[in-house]
């Protein structure tokens, strides 16, 4: 998948990048099973062309893309994103797609638009563990329309300059690296404008343990753990201490300004 | 050679003891040659959780498998491979205050308060400890056989601990398939126990209308 390197602030962190086997066996993807070597296991067989992604709501030119259309829609771009998952784990991963607000600026969203939520997909015949009691199906993630419309929040299809293997969320997935990496819904077929908070998956599965908003944060505990540190994969060996983790995944010159004022910890 | 016979064999204890080390040693080699994936830390953690909980299964199997099959002999090894749950959750506890908390003993003692998982967790282990400190010969002497039972009776209580830390630990992901396994698993075994104990009480009230005594 060809792209050029990224020059929009923060786009490229000059750390070691993560393994690709390890960034690919090392997956959380419940529609492939709850295990972490589970989805680099078992998603050969989703299916992903033909795929189309379904913008609707409230815009003034919702439409149906399909695949071949959206990896044109803009230039490709590199990204080399810190990934901090809410388990306290992280990796460095080089990420290729484009800017969120691209598609949003051609959907023209209205102005009673609040929320963008992107709905992935659900096919039991393709996913094993969809119809699993773990989560509610399909998995739906959601930001603010002024975090989608920030320069970092990236649509993404491909990594390590391929398109994406399924189990990272092929052929089209959010990746917002200044949140958990739940955040970052995986194999998007809908692409919703509301005005209403949507309800989100892990949201829904836990609202005490995982806000809508879901920044990282190492001043709010998970109420099970710490956030306070994390284990980079591949590069903190069995007995290094772990890492601090950093306010908004070291992004918060970036994306601080989105939540002036707000109380973060009442807005986990 | 019977199967009864060969649990009398001198070398059945050692074979054991080999054996019930191999998960150790599979683990002690992963982690030197990298070979427990992108995150041998919790590769590690889980792993020896996993073992700690099949040898509570397997030692609480002895009694009620010696009784059931008629095999005596199977009460050898129980002592051993009750030290074997000590030992696994050992590595447990130093994996976990290792490779998750880097020794530093206030954040193990914070994450043990913050978290009701570890804490019961690790009351697991605080209890198991008295059982495997007086598991040889002389302790049970000492103690007399009474108090020594009633002691290792905390063994049930450790059980439900273990299967409860595994559960809240498993929440997270409402993911309870293993666990209900584990859980089923203790149930039968502890509930076999309350049967035999509920039929030596009927039989003990029984016994005394009864004419044979």
């Amino acid at each position: 998948l060809k792209s050029t390197r990224s020059t929009a602030a923060g786009a490229v962190t000059m750390e070691k990048i993560t393994d690709y086997k390890d960034a690919s066996t090392y997956n959380n993807f419940y529609e492939f099973g709850t295990d972490k070597s589970d989805p680099a296991k078992n998603a050969h067989t989703l299916k992903t062309t033909p795929w189309t992604v379904e913008v609707d709501g409230m815009v003034k030119k919702p439409g149906k893309y399909g695949i071949e259309d959206l990896l044109k829609l803009s230039a490709q771009e590199e990204r080399i994103y810190r990934l901090r998952c809410v388990e306290g784990w992280s990796m460095v991963v080089p990420w290729v797609g484009y800017p969120v607000s691209k598609l949003v600026e051609k959907v023209e969203p209205l102005g009673s638009a609040k929320y963008v939520e992107f709905i992935t997909q659900a096919d039991p015949k393709t996913m094993p563990y969809v119809g699993s009691r773990v989560l509610d199906w399909p998995y739906v993630e959601a930001l603010r329309l002024d975090e989608a419309m920030h320069p970092l929040a990236l649509l993404t299809f491909g990594m390590y300059g391929e398109v994406l293997p399924n189990q990272n969320g092929a052929p089209v997935r959010l990746v917002v690296p200044w949140k958990y990496g739940f955040k970052s819904g995986k194999s998007i077929v809908r692409i919703r404008f509301t005005d209403k908070e949507p309800k989100t998956a892990w949201n829904k599965a836990a609202a005490n343990e995982y806000g809508f908003y879901s920044n990282v944060n190492p001043e709010v505990d998970h109420p099970r753990w710490s956030q306070a540190t994390e284990r980079r994969i591949g590069e903190d060996g069995l007995f290094a201490k772990k890492r601090k983790t950093l306010m908004f995944n070291g992004y918060e010159a970036q994306v601080g300004q989105l939540y002036a004022g707000m109380d973060l910890k009442k807005n986990y | 050679m019977s199967f009864a016979r060969a649990l009398l064999h001198p070398a059945a204890k050692p074979v054991l003891f080999v054996l019930c080390l191999l998960p150790f040693a599979w683990l002690f080699y992963g982690a030197l040659a990298n070979q427990l994936g992108a995150n041998p830390a919790e590769y590690l953690i889980r792993s020896t959780g996993d073992w700690t909980l099949r040898f509570l299964c397997i030692t609480l199997a002895v009694t009620p498998l010696r009784v059931m099959a008629g095999l005596p002999p199977l009460a050898r090894f129980r002592r051993m491979l009750g030290l074997f749950v000590y030992f696994y959750v050992v590595l447990h506890l130093l994996s976990y205050s290792w490779f998750d908390m880097g020794f530093d003993v206030a954040d193990i003692a914070k994450d043990i308060a913050k978290r009701p998982f570890i804490l019961v967790g690790f009351a697991g282990f605080v209890l198991l400890t008295p059982l495997a400190a007086t598991s040889f010969n002389r302790a049970v002497k000492a103690m007399g056989a009474k108090r020594w039972q009633a002691l290792h009776k905390l063994v049930y209580v450790i059980a439900g601990l273990g299967i409860l830390h595994f559960f809240w630990m498993r929440s997270g992901k409402n993911d309870f398939a293993e666990v209900a396994i584990y859980a089923v698993i203790l149930a039968v075994l502890l509930g076999w126990r309350l049967q035999q104990f509920l039929r030596k009480r009927k039989g003990a009230q029984g016994s005394s209308f009864s004419l044979r005594s």
